[in-house]
């Protein structure tokens, strides 16, 4: 435990306690790492120049490009959430879906994942999706407890699914490119849709009364008038998708410049329904201000605090003990995931991210754990943050808008199988690596064909032929003199 | 009393208005960015100057925008204990906060990088990329930031003790941000 000094130990467990005092975390992780600066040049550990660094890390931070993504996506989510992308797609896709027991349920999980797909924002989707299905649902008898469920559940899939800027943040700090962090992606993001699905599926199934087909009165449109609210809603979403995604996948654009294109076509698609105005436009960039000056001060106290903790071995520290753990790699990933879904109750996805995986990162690196497939497991054990009761960020969201009617145990219980399917991803991760790893193989296996391909139109020289084997004659003597 | 609240009125003006230049700074940043990836691939133009001016753009996002999220509380904390406080134990939370986390934290931090501006601006320093920028105004945002966000800390120490000498005193609740 003592192996690398008492001044290591002693800082996390400040950081325990500053941090439950409850003021803004940003500053208390400051003082924190300034007070223990103090204290171990007193004791030793470096000299005051240490310190100097931090003008510099601050600097780092604000020029570094990958971190611009926040302002550009939060835009984006920001925009989109008031421009009724979400509405037009839950109609139609409710509808579509309404005939079959468990089909809002479906329509619910679908939707989920596209606007996952277009903003990657938990809070958007929760809330446009809650405040148009559940109505629908309690109108028409569905049990509430699946109906939250899946609402909650589906909003928070926008967490791995490409473009998240949950992504973006992680692959910077785990020093990935975000290209391969978003093609490991696409194995979690099946799986965790697929389950959902279904688990839609086994109800409807196995008791259809909780989950209802639409009556016959309820279903407004047919034919042509369904078929292009079904447009309205999808096509916009698939041009965004090209925006962010294609133009990442094509090389055409950075991730920044990604989302800063996503953000201009919610502006254009939101003028193109008729909703944009000056109003929405100055809240959304007013809320991205804010929540960007929020998460990066994170960053900044967070980075005061590692400074100082690396500069009394706190590093060393935590990598010796998370490497002593039974079990080797699987026994280590087991721990930080029961971890992190324990710290995932107090803290946000900002924090974890910013404090508590670089501390995790040298065990890792030690233990050869592949940094994309490490990221992803991060990424969705802390997705269920989202759904624990009573903290839970969707929970939260959903009694903010949810109809009298609908209880807040109905919510929370709601949740447990919802908790418990993402549970079951995380550990399909963690036993079959391959399914983050297939997507980002594939890739590397196509340029192996094209250097193969490249190869064969080269002339090899003949076997046994001279091939002029260069004169190694002695080397010149060396003068030591 | 009434001077000091009056005075904390001001900060919370000026705060304000850094928070507006931030909100619009938003907006720009994100023009100038899909502006540059489409002028590199529609017209293969692209400058370093207009590269470095996103970032230095969201340099300003977070520094002039940080004192007004600290007007507006809305500075994430961790509120497992500070959401079960009273009014006045949320007050006092702060008043302690502010005097021993916020100000020792944040003097030392603008003085540290009022040290890395001035280096900056008295070799006039360049960056190092062909047809960069000048560097040492986006430099000077960062004590500037650091300094605002220390008057802010001022204001809002004597709106907390103001309430808990029973004055009546608007200040923005706590809730968790949105993600």
């Amino acid at each position: 435990m003592l192996e690398y000094g008492y001044m290591a130990p002693t800082m996390f467990g400040g950081l325990v306690i500053f941090l439950l005092y409850g003021f803004p975390a940003a500053f208390s992780l400051a003082a924190l790492g300034l007070f223990f600066g103090v204290l171990a040049i007193q004791v030793g550990y470096f000299g005051p120049e240490f310190l100097q660094a931090l003008p510099y890390r601050t600097f780092g931070i604000m020029s570094n490009d990958l971190l611009l993504a926040i302002p550009f996506f939060t835009f984006l989510g920001a925009v989109l959430e008031r421009s009724g992308l979400a509405e037009d797609l839950l109609e139609g896709a409710g509808q579509l879906f309404g005939p079959f027991p468990g089909g809002l349920a479906f329509a619910v999980v679908l939707v989920g994942a596209i606007l996952g797909a277009v903003t990657g924002t938990v809070a958007a989707s929760v809330i446009a999706m809650g405040m148009i299905s559940l109505p629908v649902m309690l109108r028409y008898g569905y049990d509430m407890k699946i109906g939250t469920g899946v609402i909650a559940a589906s909003g928070t899939i926008a967490q791995v699914i490409p473009p998240s800027l949950v992504l973006i943040i992680l692959s910077d700090q785990l020093g990935v490119s975000v290209g391969d962090m978003y093609l490991g992606a696409i194995g979690p993001s099946m799986l965790q849709v697929g389950a959902f699905l279904l688990f839609i599926l086994g109800v409807a199934i196995f008791q259809p009364h909780r989950v209802p087909a639409l009556p016959a009165e309820a279903r407004t449109l047919r034919g042509w008038a369904l078929a292009s609210k079904v447009a309205w809603g999808v096509l916009p979403s698939l041009v965004l998708i090209f925006l962010v995604l294609g133009t990442i996948f094509l090389g055409l654009a950075t991730p920044t410049e990604a989302g800063a294109m996503g953000a201009v076509g919610a502006i254009v698609l939101s003028i193109l329904h008729g909703r944009f105005s000056r109003p929405l436009i100055w809240q959304a960039m007013q809320t991205t201000a804010r929540i960007t000056a929020m998460v990066v001060f994170i960053l900044i106290g967070a980075t005061v605090f590692s400074l100082v903790f690396q500069g009394v071995n706190g590093g060393r520290w935590i990598e010796h003990m998370l490497s002593s753990l039974p079990g080797g790699r699987t026994g280590f990933l087991l721990f930080v995931m029961a971890f992190i879904f324990f710290l995932a109750f107090f803290l946000d996805f900002f924090e974890i991210c910013f404090i508590v995986v670089p501390l995790l990162l040298p065990a890792a690196h030690a233990l050869d754990i592949n940094m994309i497939w490490f990221g992803l497991l991060i990424c969705v054990i802390i997705q269920t943050s989202f759904m624990h009761p009573p903290f839970g960020f969707a929970l939260f969201y959903l009694r903010g808008i949810a109809p009298k009617e609908v209880k807040s145990s109905d919510i929370y219980w709601g949740s447990i199988p919802w908790i418990v399917l993402q549970l079951c991803v995380a550990a399909v991760l963690i036993f079959w690596p391959t399914s983050v790893t297939y997507w980002i193989g594939k890739h590397e296996v196509m340029n192996q064909e094209e250097v193969d391909k490249a190869l064969e139109g080269l002339t090899l020289p003949e076997p046994g032929g001279d091939l002029g084997t260069p004169d190694f004659g002695e080397p010149p003597a060396l003068d030591l003199q | 009393m009434t001077g000091l609240l009056r005075f904390a009125a001001a900060v919370d003006a000026v705060s304000a208005f850094f928070g507006r230049i931030a909100a619009w700074l938003v907006l720009l940043a994100c023009l100038t960015s899909a502006g540059n990836a489409i002028s590199r691939y529609l017209f293969s133009l692209s400058s370093n100057a207009w590269l470095e001016i996103q970032w230095q753009m969201f340099s300003g996002i977070f520094l002039l925008g940080a004192a007004n999220v600290f007007r507006l509380n809305e500075h994430v904390r961790v509120d497992l204990l500070y959401g079960a406080r009273s009014e006045r134990g949320k007050a006092w939370t702060d008043v302690i906060g502010i005097i021993f986390f916020l100000f020792p934290a944040m003097l030392t931090m603008t003085f540290f990088s009022a040290e890395f501006f001035m280096t900056s601006f008295r070799s006039g320093e360049h960056s190092s990329n062909a047809g960069g920028t000048l560097l040492w105004p986006v430099k000077l945002l960062l004590p500037f930031g650091l300094a605002l966000l220390l008057l802010q800390g001022v204001a809002e120490l004597i709106k907390r003790i103001a309430i808990l000498r029973g004055d009546n005193v608007e200040t923005a609740a706590y809730e968790r941000p949105t993600q």
